[in-house]
Parts: C-alpha cells; sequence; structure tokens
C-alpha cells in the first residue's frame, strides 16, 4: 500500500515538472512563431540591403543591421581584453583577500545595474567628459561596460575548472606564473571564456537602452564611416518602430521583419559560441 | 660510506603555519647528496607539506607562512630575494597524482626547457629522447612520440613526468607520494627507476608505504603530529628505533 503511494506521489512529482517545462518551451515557441509568422512575410533581398525609404514606410533595414554589426564589434574590442584581462587577474593573479572579495561583490552588483543607467552614465562619461560625442566609439564602450560583468564572471568560471595540478606541475619545472597561465591554463580555459564572451555580446547586440542616448540614430540614410559617427541599430529601429513613428499601424509589418532580423542574428552569434565551445573542447579531447 | 657524504639541502629550525594553524614544529632536517631521503608517517603530520617548502611550492597557498631557513649547498633558498622559478629549477618536483600536461608526449617533456628559454630544436629533441631514456620510458613511446600523453596509462604517466621533471636537469627531485596512484608492477617500475636516479641526483620521497621506504631509501626521517620525531639511516631506524613512536609506527601499531 505504501508503496503504491510513493509510486504515485513520484508520477505527480513528474508530471508536475513536465508541466513546468511544457510551458517554457511553448512560450519560446509563441513568441517564435509570432515573430516569424509576422515578420517573414517583409523579408527580403531588398528588405536586408536598401536603407529606409518614404519616411521609413518602405525600404529595407540595411543600416541597422550594419550599425548593430559595427557597435557589437566595437563592444567586443573593448569588453574582451579587458573583461579577460580582470578575470586571469582575480582569477590567477589577487589575493583572496577582503579588496578581492569587495571587487567580486561589486561585480556582482553591477550585472544587476538596469541598462538604462548604464545608458545614462555612458552619456556622462564617453558622450561628454571624454568627448566621444554621440558615436559608435561611446555607444560600444557604454554596452561593454554593460556585458563586463557577465564576461568576467564567466571567465573566471572557466578558469576555475582547470585543474591546480596544471598550474602546479608547470611551476615546479621553472615556469614563471604568466608562462603556466599562457601555456597551460588559458588552452584549457578558453572554450568557456569564449562562449562567455559571445553571449555578452549576444545581449549587446540586443540592447536598446544603453545605445538610445550614446550614439544610436532615428535614421540616417548612410551608413557610418567612422567610429565616431552614429548610426542605426536593429533593436533601437524596434524601439521606433513599434512605438515612435508617425504611422506605427502602417510600419507594423516593418516592425516584425526588424525583431525577425534582431533574433535571427542573437540566435546567429549564439550558435557560433556553441560550435566554438564544441570544436574547441573536441580538438582539447584529440589532444588528450 | 653513505655517512661521508656531502649535504645539498639542509632545514634549520622550521616552522610553518597556514593562517594562524601551525603545521611544523621547528624541523631540523638533513639531505644528502645522492641519498634517497624518505619521509614518513601518519596523514597529516606535514610530511608533504614540509617537501613542497623545498621547491617553495608552498607559497602557491596564500595563507602560508614559514620561519626558519632552508639552504640548498649553503646558500637560503626561503629568503625573500630569491626567485622561486630559479629554485624550481634546481629542486624538480613529482607529485602524487600524475599530472602530464594535455599535449603530446614531447612536448610534456620539452616543455621545461621551453619555458626557460631553450630554443635550439636539436638539443631539445635529444634531451626529450635522453629523458625518457633515463625514465625508463622510451621503449614504450618511441613510435608514438606524438600522440597525446593522457593516452598513457597511470604508471607510464609518471614516468613521464619524471622524464619531464630530468628535462631540465634539476639537482635535486623531490617525490610526493608518487606511487599513490599506481598499481604494484607500475610501483615497482617507479621505485627501480628512483634507485637509478640516485646515482645522478639527490632524492627526496614521502611515502605512506614502510616497505617502500624501506626498499628505496638512505635515510628516513619519521614525522608526527608537525614534529620531526626521529631521522637517521633508514637501517637503523626500521631495525632499533630509538623513539617509542616511530617503533609504533613502523610496527604497524598506530597511523
Amino acid at each position: 500500500m505504501k508503496i503504491k503511494v510513493k509510486r504515485i506521489k513520484e508520477i505527480l512529482g513528474f508530471g508536475v515538472l513536465h508541466v513546468c517545462m511544457l510551458c517554457v518551451l511553448m512560450i519560446l515557441a509563441v513568441i517564435v512563431y509570432d515573430i516569424v509568422s509576422k515578420g517573414s512575410g517583409v523579408i527580403s533581398w531588398d528588405f536586408l540591403t536598401k536603407p529606409p525609404v518614404d519616411g521609413m514606410t518602405k525600404g529595407g533595414i540595411f543600416p541597422a543591421i550594419l550599425g548593430t554589426f559595427f557597435v557589437t564589434l566595437m563592444t567586443a574590442v573593448l569588453a574582451v581584453p579587458l573583461g579577460m584581462g580582470c578575470a586571469i587577474y582575480l582569477n590567477e593573479y589577487a589575493r583572496d583577500d577582503g579588496l578581492t572579495r569587495f571587487i567580486r561583490l561589486s561585480i556582482r552588483n553591477l550585472s544587476g545595474v538596469p541598462s538604462i543607467v548604464f545608458g545614462l552614465f555612458g552619456v556622462a562619461l564617453f558622450v561628454d567628459a571624454c568627448h566621444f560625442g554621440t558615436s559608435i566609439l561611446s555607444a560600444g564602450a557604454t554596452l561593454g561596460l554593460m556585458t563586463l560583468p557577465l564576461t568576467i564572471t564567466a571567465s573566471e568560471e572557466a578558469l576555475k575548472t582547470v585543474p591546480r595540478s596544471y598550474r602546479e606541475g608547470a611551476l615546479a619545472l621553472g615556469a614563471t606564473k604568466w608562462q603556466a597561465i599562457r601555456y597551460n591554463v588559458l588552452p584549457l580555459a578558453i572554450p568557456g571564456i569564449l562562449t562567455g564572451m559571445i553571449l555578452g555580446l549576444s545581449r549587446a547586440a540586443g540592447e536598446t537602452a544603453p545605445i538610445l542616448f550614446t550614439g544610436a540614430a532615428f535614421f540616417l540614410p548612410d551608413v557610418p564611416n567612422s567610429i565616431l559617427s552614429q548610426f542605426m541599430a536593429l533593436p533601437y529601429h524596434l524601439y521606433i518602430m513599434s512605438t515612435q513613428h508617425h504611422n506605427i499601424a502602417l510600419v507594423r509589418p516593418i516592425a516584425y521583419g526588424t525583431a525577425l532580423v534582431l533574433i535571427v542574428l542573437v540566435f546567429l552569434m549564439n550558435l557560433v559560441a556553441v560550435i566554438i565551445r564544441y570544436r574547441l573542447r573536441k580538438k582539447g579531447n584529440a589532444h588528450g | 660510506m653513505r655517512m661521508d657524504k656531502k649535504i645539498r639541502m639542509k632545514a634549520r629550525k622550521v616552522e610553518f603555519f597556514y593562517g594562524t594553524t601551525q603545521i611544523l614544529h621547528g624541523i631540523d632536517l638533513d639531505i644528502f647528496e645522492n641519498n634517497v631521503t624518505a619521509i614518513i608517517g601518519p596523514s597529516g603530520c606535514g610530511k608533504s607539506t614540509f617537501i613542497r617548502l623545498l621547491n617553495r611550492m608552498h607559497e602557491l597557498v596564500p595563507s602560508a607562512r614559514l620561519k626558519g631557513e632552508i639552504t640548498l649547498d649553503g646558500k637560503s633558498i626561503t629568503s625573500a630575494d630569491v626567485d622561486p622559478v630559479e629554485i624550481r629549477r634546481k629542486v624538480g618536483m613529482v607529485f602524487q597524482k600524475p599530472n602530464p600536461f594535455p599535449k603530446s608526449i614531447f612536448e610534456n617533456v620539452a616543455y621545461g626547457l621551453e619555458v626557460n628559454g631553450v630554443k635550439d630544436r636539436h638539443f631539445i629533441e635529444d634531451r626529450v629522447v635522453s629523458s625518457l631514456k633515463k625514465a625508463a620510458l622510451w621503449q614504450e613511446v618511441e613510435k608514438r612520440l606524438h600522440d597525446s600523453a593522457l593516452s598513457l596509462s597511470g604508471g607510464q604517466q609518471q614516468r613521464l613526468c619524471i622524464a619531464r621533471c630530468l628535462a631540465i636537469e634539476p639537482e635535486v627531485i623531490l617525490f610526493d607520494e608518487p606511487c599513490a596512484s599506481l598499481d604494484p608492477i607500475s610501483t615497482h617500475k617507479v621505485e627501480e627507476l628512483i634507485l637509478e636516479l640516485k646515482k645522478d641526483y639527490t632524492i627526496v620521497i614521502v611515502t605512506h608505504n614502510m616497505q617502500q621506504a624501506a626498499r628505496v631509501s638512505d635515510h628516513t626521517g619519521f614525522f608526527y603530529m608537525g614534529k620531526l620525531v626521529e631521522f637517521g639511516r633508514t637501517e637503523d631506524m626500521f631495525t632499533r628505533p630509538r623513539e617509542k613512536r616511530t617503533e609504533d609506527y613502523i610496527t604497524g601499531r598506530f597511523g
């Protein structure tokens, strides 16, 4: 009798968990279906390669795609070396004292700061104080700051997975600390670090608030020609098309098309992260 | 006579702490040239901690603190102005668990040379071959030098770690329970190797295995609760221990 009760509880328990999972999957499926079904109609070669025309009621979103690409690249150039450097310092060099703990705590807290606050901070620091103006540079730097907590934490986790015995083995052979890190720790940690970086960048690519005041433009007929140019960006374009345009109902399909391109881009970046991780891991295994 | 050997390393009044916990108390110990010195004692007695001081590996733990002095050929290795990297080139170490790098067999042995700035490929190749031969591994890996070191068996991996250590021609080699994770046959091979190596090197070995200490060592130190209870020639220690606690440990009455 007792065993039967246990069995029923088990089945019920699994059932509840299954329902939870199905709910999450369904929400995701509904979002994807909604965007794909409403957005795929406007997708065409012209939509991807032409600028908007006629008060942004027709034409494509090419400048926004390119702008998002440039600003993400700028974010990568600034945030990847800085994030990796911080993580290596914290995990390999810093003593585990009060100061280090305080730095770690600050980094964790930084990841909870709303992105609009980063946007304001970007205006104060990069646009005004550094005189970068509203530009790709300012926006990229702001997004870089915003993604740092994520990239530092992910890199640190990756460094932690490298067994201590590799570091000890290297040091015992007369390697300096940097040599041990460079030749023994980093090669094993790189897949994890890269994955963290790309996930951070894909989040940055989809952000609106931090670029709102720091460089994103409502409409630009031409593509940016320097890092000090303003730019159009997909998330900001989407925001305008869905709330700020003078004829929202008319441009709704373009908004959905923009959303579709944006999520495809983010999915692609995440896919690249998965592939890099998989390939480097396979190479690591073939090597050992 | 063995007793006439030169002393290579000396520990004097060594006290060691992790934070505020004292691990070692007033250790005085001599390590003789071309001898095998065994360090025995129950788990947690500080023996592994002690040999990690001899090439300053203890510094990897930030709260570690050392008092007293350790010398190599009369020169302090523990004072602050001595570069630990320099010491580790002279005092090599083989760890409890074989820890080859996830690289090829060749790269593992060449590693120490490369990080020490050797560029000459011919020199490196010759040294890799001679080190593998000295570590009695050459015949087994001759045809697969560029395979991953992790494809080797545990015993082979440990001999590879020994070869890797020999490649930089240290003067002293520290073995931290080198056979703890090996089967009896591999253990036997490593022991034979240690006896062979003492002709050219000065060796310190930490071991849990009393028979191993008796088989391979010339001198033995018995550690108990962070103190060096007894130190002397191995044959004396195993036949006529001076201390009651040494006798109890050796005969298996505790530990």
